[in-house]
């Protein structure tokens, strides 16, 4: 649109009118789409609610599943919150070492060019789909040998490790430089620097990343669906045997035509979203004041 | 995060000038092991998915990926159906997902009160760590039905006329459910992205705009939108990415069925979704080989979508650098 072309027609009152009903239509829609996401969040999350709550007892916390025949499926699924708690707990134990590892040089170490391709090789990997993932390492460590928790965790790993790379990569940015050249000038090494000056003043982001990460995985099924779905109906704190957990109890129960275990799928979809939301709202909340007081207010 | 690394020599530096400290030389190493793990990684997945796709790409070759038969009885497979099934959701999705991620991202940088903003971004960026799983229970249990009762009819009325909604609906697994969830998980992450371009947009170019008398919808089609052009679409094609990749919410709307249709009322089936659906099933070698073939198919379009977005990016970041 030429500007002449504009401000002759603007002139025209009715041409004006057309420009302000566009204007609002658009503004509209606009407000309807973000309206619509928010709404959506409260219906999913709302759904899941109603129709857990129902299932939450004691005896859901601290009994198994119990498959006594149609309509009266399950009781508990203490086996799967054990798992769950064991295969994502050896999953950070894997991944928050070398993702602090690897962003430590990518920030610390690396030149420049090399610090940007290993980024890209990072984001690629971040962009690998799960099920992907679940599928290589099956036929890396599971096929011929059997499935265990930590096989699992494994592939819960290599999803996380990406993005605590990257949250602690952008935290280690933060921390001013100023701090790494008194260090230094004190006569204290480079790795003492990094280890007992840049870590401890990051250490509030990097545990806002890894929760975040944490909140992320604990909800995954596609890396376990091969890696640690055939788990037996008891508690068990081995993780060299394939171990039940939350997700896949969701994904098994949802399909059943039994309305007692969809109950149960519920339930378990409800402590679940709680553990995720809850999880991620407090990482959020915390990684903006650790943020806040590491720029000084910014 | 560079100047940190000009200013402080190297350690290879140090060692020149003997004022070396082993530990240097030791976190140094550790870390750069921990750098590489990425690299190592995607080497290994690529290099595993191959060893044990390749009897499968052997018994069917390229043939694979326009066959339309999977059957597991006479061990015969193919993947058309799935890549139909893939690309229909995935682009019907993103089709959806696209105009409202967009409007949302505006909504919050332009439109909203400022006090409004935070929050109403958390809540929309919260949508996206909804677990995949419980989208999909939800998806089938309470958005199945509500579509087979009260929107597929009516889209059957209105639009019957076109080959999409040809037939009643008859199911809650669908072609349609598994868009809708596609496009419920694609909207935070597109509109996330979106919303950061459109906060980088000079501010002098907008005042400028309006100075001119521009309307907020004209400083959007005339000046937001030709500016973050190239982000968009490396957004759309990173949540086009996200969606061909989803396999357990779409395994559990869409009816695991071998068919292709444009009848999206029809059970149907995506690449990923028919990996998920197989995790009890796959006993023959061929056919975990096969799988496996579907596998690498989605790594190497992963790959791709990824690089294809960085590479837009990249070149519109140094154009924007230049100008």
């Amino acid at each position: 649109m030429s500007n002449a072309a504009l401000t002759a027609r603007s002139l025209t009152s009715e041409h004006r009118r057309r420009r302000r009903i566009v204007n609002w239509l658009m503004e509209g829609l606009a407000t309807l789409s973000a309206l619509a996401a928010v709404a959506l969040l409260v219906i999913v999350v709302g759904s899941v609610a109603k129709r857990g709550a129902g299932a939450l007892d004691l005896d859901f916390f601290t009994k198994n599943p119990s498959f006594l025949g149609f309509g009266q499926g399950g009781s508990g699924i203490a086996n799967a919150i054990v798992g769950t708690f064991i295969i994502v707990g050896l999953a950070i134990l894997m991944a928050l070492p070398v993702g602090i590892l690897a962003a430590i040089y990518l920030n610390e170490f690396a030149p420049r060019r090399i610090a940007s391709a290993v980024t890209v090789a990072f984001d690629v990997l971040n962009g690998v789909p799960a099920i992907v993932i679940g599928i290589f390492v099956f036929v890396f460590i599971v096929a011929g040998h059997g499935q265990a928790g930590v096989k699992g965790a494994f592939a819960l790993a290599i999803l996380m490790l990406p993005l605590v790379t990257r949250s602690t990569q952008e935290v280690l940015a933060l921390v001013p430089n100023a701090m790494r050249e008194a260090s230094l000038a004190l006569g204290a090494p480079r790795w003492r620097t990094t280890l007992n000056v840049v870590l401890p003043m990051a250490v509030g982001g990097i545990i806002t990343g890894a929760t975040l990460a944490t909140a992320r995985v604990a909800g995954e099924t596609a890396p376990l669906l091969f890696t640690s779905s055939l788990a037996g109906n008891t508690v068990s704190w081995n993780p060299t045997e394939p171990l039940a957990s939350i997700p896949m109890f969701i994904f098994t129960s949802a399909e059943q035509a039994d309305p007692a275990l969809q109950e149960k799928a519920w339930g378990a979809a409800l402590v679940l979203i709680t553990f995720v939301l809850v999880a991620s709202i407090i990482a959020r909340a915390f990684g903006l004041r650790s943020r806040r007081r590491l720029t000084g207010g910014r | 995060m560079a100047t940190a690394s000009r200013s402080i020599p190297d350690p290879a530096a140090l060692r020149r000038r003997g004022r070396f400290n082993p530990g240097d030389g030791i976190l140094y190493g550790l870390t750069l092991a921990a750098a590489l793990s990425a690299l190592v990684l995607l080497i290994l997945i690529a290099r595993e998915l191959i060893k044990d796709a390749w009897p499968a790409m052997k018994e069917f070759g390229v043939g694979f990926l326009t066959s339309r038969t999977w059957d597991p009885n006479t061990e015969v497979f193919g993947a058309a159906t799935f890549l139909f099934g893939t690309a229909l959701t995935s682009f019907s999705a993103l089709l959806l997902a696209a105009p409202i991620s967009i409007a949302i991202a505006l909504f919050l940088t332009e439109l909203a009160p400022r006090w409004l903003r935070g929050p109403v971004g958390a809540l929309v960026e919260m949508l996206a760590s909804v677990p995949s799983v419980i989208l999909g229970l939800w998806g089938i249990l309470v958005m199945g039905p509500w579509i087979v009762d009260h929107v597929g009819p009516f889209l059957h009325r209105t639009l019957g006329w076109t080959p999409f909604f040809k037939t009643e609906p008859a199911a809650a697994p669908s072609f349609l459910s598994a868009i809708l969830i596609l496009t419920i998980m694609m909207v935070p992450i597109i509109s996330s992205i979106c919303r950061e371009l459109f906060l980088n947009v000079p501010r002098e170019l907008k005042e400028g705009a309006l100075a001119l008398g521009a309307t907020r919808w004209e400083l959007v089609r005339g000046v937001i939108f030709p500016y973050a052009r190239a982000g968009i679409a490396a957004a759309m094609i990173l949540g086009l990415g996200r969606a061909v990749g989803e396999a357990i919410a779409v395994t559990q709307v869409i009816g695991n069925n071998e068919a292709i249709t444009w009848n999206l009322f029809e059970p149907g089936d995506t690449l990923a979704s028919r990996i998920a659906s197989s995790y009890v099933g796959a006993t023959t070698h061929l056919m975990i080989s096969s799988l496996v073939y579907l596998a690498l198919i989605l790594l190497a379009f992963s790959l791709v979508v990824n690089l294809l977005a960085r590479v837009i990016v990249h070149r519109v970041t140094q154009q924007q650098g230049h100008a």
